[in-house]
């Protein structure tokens, strides 16, 4: 069906592909996996002509075809659906689906005809929406519905799909399975791009590992198992598993009391919630994200102005109800933000800037008269101490953050944090956009701490990560905690039904 | 008896005559209303196809100079030249609207192709729409600034009504275009999520050019009325901000056309009132209010209007960033 010969592109000084090679069969699912940055999505972006390869040629049923831009991919028959999904959030779902492919003619939009091929559509693959709500009200997994009909309606037979579980829980992974089964059944053919093992061996025929913008291996999924492909992954063995021992927990760190969080339109975000943190252990909250996380965490921190909190927040006997971010992080709470980009880092700013944020302003870090200047040497100082630590790649304290892979800002960030010595800990989503080998680090790392004695509280939408590293586990739902669980003995379809159902 | 009947006939006169006045008040304001209106109007829908389009339109004032100033010349000379006598307007309008159009690829080639700061290139043209005016007519009229006077019979008709039913079908065509075409879904696709757009294969510079050029006729024909329709001549810088003015209403009526309509017509509201009120009113010390002061309500209203009313207006998210289509 499709076929990369010798593709290669280059991105400045990266060789994003470097010569890949890869054959996809007609009427079956091919995994696509690699680390981020292996170049698995830029050669299916190559494919659906986003971008244009340096050489290399493409070929579609045998034949070699010149892919200029999306608009010649879809002509040939390939849709793509992208990781950050493609659509126009104001508009109706009839609309987005012929955004391009517009039925009628020039002078007249027949959004009747479409609306009714759109329900045909939907019912033979059982992608059940309604062609007349606007995007903005849909569900995450209705929007991926939306893209599966929007590569469907313009007739495509083979489905490019990047990373497209992500966003969905584990009840609508499967459903989603399903999907991918039945247009298997109806003769498509389906790329899938992950990085999610479980999913290639449980959806997918054959495979293909990149690494490092190469082809390193192409398997049948049937004679692999996720040992192999982990190790093909990263080029070495890896371990999968979290290792910790039972944690030595003390007294209560964090006592959150009946905390509401209200959003400027008034509604709650967080809902009446109680908890604790002890020292010396990993509190995870579970659920799929905009479910409150957030704004908890952000509460936590000292990034919600207090008229927009209720309730109470303790840590160590103290309110922090009316505590700036600064004086907390004084106290001993530190906090690994989920999006690293808007709340972590400063991109354009060097890793030794950004390696005191937080503690910029008072000594060691600044000299003279208790903090008139900035001392270089000790920044310095404290940029290389934890970029050794924590393995930061490359080690280059000069470089800006923005030249780091994901998985090293994060590393930076991780670091930056462990050298206040806190005593509460709060982190959200720390392996987001993290490669395999950097996961295994960092998880590594949160247990290293845990074990010092620090309280941890835990988000993440990763529910092997959140299960496998917490010791007690909080459901979060709808701003409420559904449940909790322990994340030694439930079962994943147990959470799932807690994080969708909230009961 | 007599003398009481006479009172009560000279009250009931001045009674009808009272509502004579009012009512020929009322006919008046409206109808300059309408005039005032019309540049705003035609201005403001130019902008919404380039902002609908995710380009910010802050050259509106520029382009309706350039418009003026071309359709003023152009009258003249085929009035002069030509002797084309009443088909001049038409001729001259004709050159206003390709005037605007040619601003418009400059702005738009800046803006889409080389991705240029919209509201830095904007800017631009705008102030050298300032001096290139004034420095034509004076190597063309010999005048500083200004381009000579177009007989009155030479002019655009300036009946109200007219113009009013010109203004409502342009209204039904432009909401048709942008609602119940594909060209007007691409175009909103285009201005809220290019990324979208692109990926479903629209093109997402064909649609930006588009809409700028667009904007540009239509700002152009805005100009051209107000040189050859409201007055006879074109005078140095006569827009008066009334592109932005134009901008503030597009802003106001949300980026849609019957708000957007509403809302120039308000504009158009104050400035009439705004002539009428001169020498009006006097000040405590019996003097007249300067007209200046006057003049300054409509520009006032429009910074009340946008710092206040439009709390809830949302643009087209993609409005002002150029589309980075990666390599």
């Amino acid at each position: 069906m499709l076929e990369l010969r010798q593709i290669t592109k280059r991105f400045g000084d990266v060789l994003a592909n470097d010569r890949v090679d890869i054959v996809v069969k007609p009427a079956t699912i091919h995994a696509i996996v690699g680390e981020n940055g292996a170049g698995k999505s830029t050669a299916m972006r190559i494919a659906y002509g986003f971008y244009t390869a340096d050489s290399g040629e493409i070929l579609v049923d045998g034949h070699v075809r010149d892919i200029k831009s999306p608009h010649d991919a879809i002509a040939l028959g390939i849709g793509m659906v992208h990781q950050h999904f493609m659509l126009v959030e104001t508009m109706t779902v009839a609309e987005n689906i012929v955004l391009g492919a517009e039925p009628g003619n020039t002078l007249a939009l027949d959004i009747k005809s479409a609306a009714s091929q759109i329900r045909k559509l939907s019912e033979e693959f059982k992608l059940a929406v309604n062609p007349n709500e606007p995007i903005e009200h849909l569900s995450v997994g209705q929007q991926q519905r939306v893209e599966l009909l929007k590569a469907l309606y313009r007739h495509a037979r083979l489905l490019i799909l990047d990373e497209p579980t992500a966003v969905l829980t584990p009840l609508e992974v499967e459903e989603f399975f399903a999907i991918l089964r039945r247009m298997r059944e109806q003769g498509k053919t389906v790329i899938i791009i992950t990085h999610k093992l479980s999913e290639v061996l449980a959806i997918s025929d054959e495979v293909t590992v990149m690494r490092d913008g190469k082809v390193v291996g192409r398997v049948q999924t049937k004679d692999t198992n996720a040992a192999e492909l982990a190790r093909l992954m990263v080029g070495r063995e890896v371990l999968l598993r979290v290792e910790k021992s039972d944690p030595d927990v003390g007294r209560p760190k964090l006592e959150v009391n009946k905390l509401s969080v209200i959003d400027r339109n008034g509604s709650k975000r967080v809902n009446d919630v109680t908890f604790n943190v002890r020292s010396g252990e990993i509190v995870g909250i579970a659920g799929v994200e905009g479910n409150g996380q957030t704004e908890l965490i952000e509460a936590l921190a000292g990034l919600v102005d207090p008229a927009y909190i209720k309730g109470e927040m303790i840590f160590e006997g103290k309110s922090l109800n009316h505590m700036g971010a600064r004086v907390r992080r004084e106290l001993g709470i530190a906090h690994i933000p989920e999006d690293r980009h808007r709340r972590g880092l400063l991109l354009d700013f060097m890793l030794t800037e950004n390696s005191i944020l937080g503690v910029h302003y008072r000594p060691p870090i600044t000299a003279l008269a208790g903090g008139v200047f900035l001392d270089n040497n000790a920044i310095q100082r404290r940029a290389d101490e934890i970029i050794q630590r924590f393995d930061v790649r490359p080690p280059n304290a000069a470089l800006p953050a923005r030249a780091l892979s994901g998985g090293n800002q994060q590393k930076l960030i991780i670091g930056r944090e462990y050298h206040v010595n806190p005593k509460l800990l709060l982190v959200s989503q720390p392996t987001r956009g993290v490669d395999i080998g950097a996961i295994e680090f960092i998880h590594r790392q949160l247990v290293a701490l845990r074990d010092a004695g620090c309280a941890i509280l835990l988000v993440s939408a990763e529910l092997e990560e959140v299960t496998s590293l917490s010791d007690r586990l909080l459901i979060i739902h709808d701003g409420r905690i559904a449940g909790e669980v322990d994340p030694k003995v439930a079962t994943l379809e147990e959470i799932g039904l807690l994080m969708t159902r909230g009961h | 008896m007599g003398f009481g009947r006479k009172v009560l006939d000279a009250s009931f006169e001045s009674k009808r005559m009272r509502d004579i006045f009012t009512w020929s008040l009322i006919v008046s304001v409206a109808e300059s209303t309408i005039r005032l209106a019309t540049p705003l109007v035609l201005a403001a829908f130019g902008g919404l196809f380039s902002e609908r389009s995710g380009v910010i339109n802050i050259a509106l004032e520029g382009k309706m100079l350039a418009g003026a100033f071309t359709a003023a010349a152009v009258t003249y000379a085929a009035d002069t030249r030509l002797g084309v006598g009443t088909a001049s307007p038409w001729i001259g309008l004709l050159g206003g609207m390709v005037a605007g159009l040619f601003i418009a690829v400059i702005y738009a080639v800046s803006c889409i192709k080389y991705k240029a700061d919209q509201v830095v290139s904007g800017a631009a043209i705008n102030i050298l729409m300032i001096g290139i005016p004034g420095f034509l007519s004076g190597a063309l009229f010999l005048s500083s600034g200004s381009t000579p006077q177009i007989p009155k019979d030479h002019l655009l008709p300036q009946s109200p009504w007219l113009i009013a039913l010109v203004i409502l079908l342009l209204l039904a065509a432009i909401s048709y275009v942008l609602y119940k075409t594909p060209f007007g879904l691409r175009l909103r696709s285009v201005g809220e999520n290019p990324e979208a757009a692109d990926a479903a294969g629209v093109s997402v510079s064909r649609i930006r050019y588009s809409g700028v050029l667009l904007a540009g006729v239509l700002a152009g024909l805005g100009g051209a009325y107000l040189s050859i329709g409201q007055s006879s001549l074109f005078t140095r810088n006569m827009t008066a901000g009334r592109g932005f003015i134009a901008l503030a209403a597009l802003i106001f009526g949300k980026w849609r056309p019957v708000p957007t309509l509403l809302a120039c017509l308000l504009f158009g509201f104050t400035e009439a009132v705004s002539i009428l009120l001169q020498g009006v009113y006097k000040l405590p010390s019996g003097e007249d209010i300067p007209v200046q002061f006057i003049n300054m309500v409509p520009y006032v209203l429009t910074i009340v209007v946008l710092a206040g009313f439009i709390g809830s207006s949302r643009p087209p998210r993609a409005l002002g960033i150029p589309y980075e289509k990666e390599k």
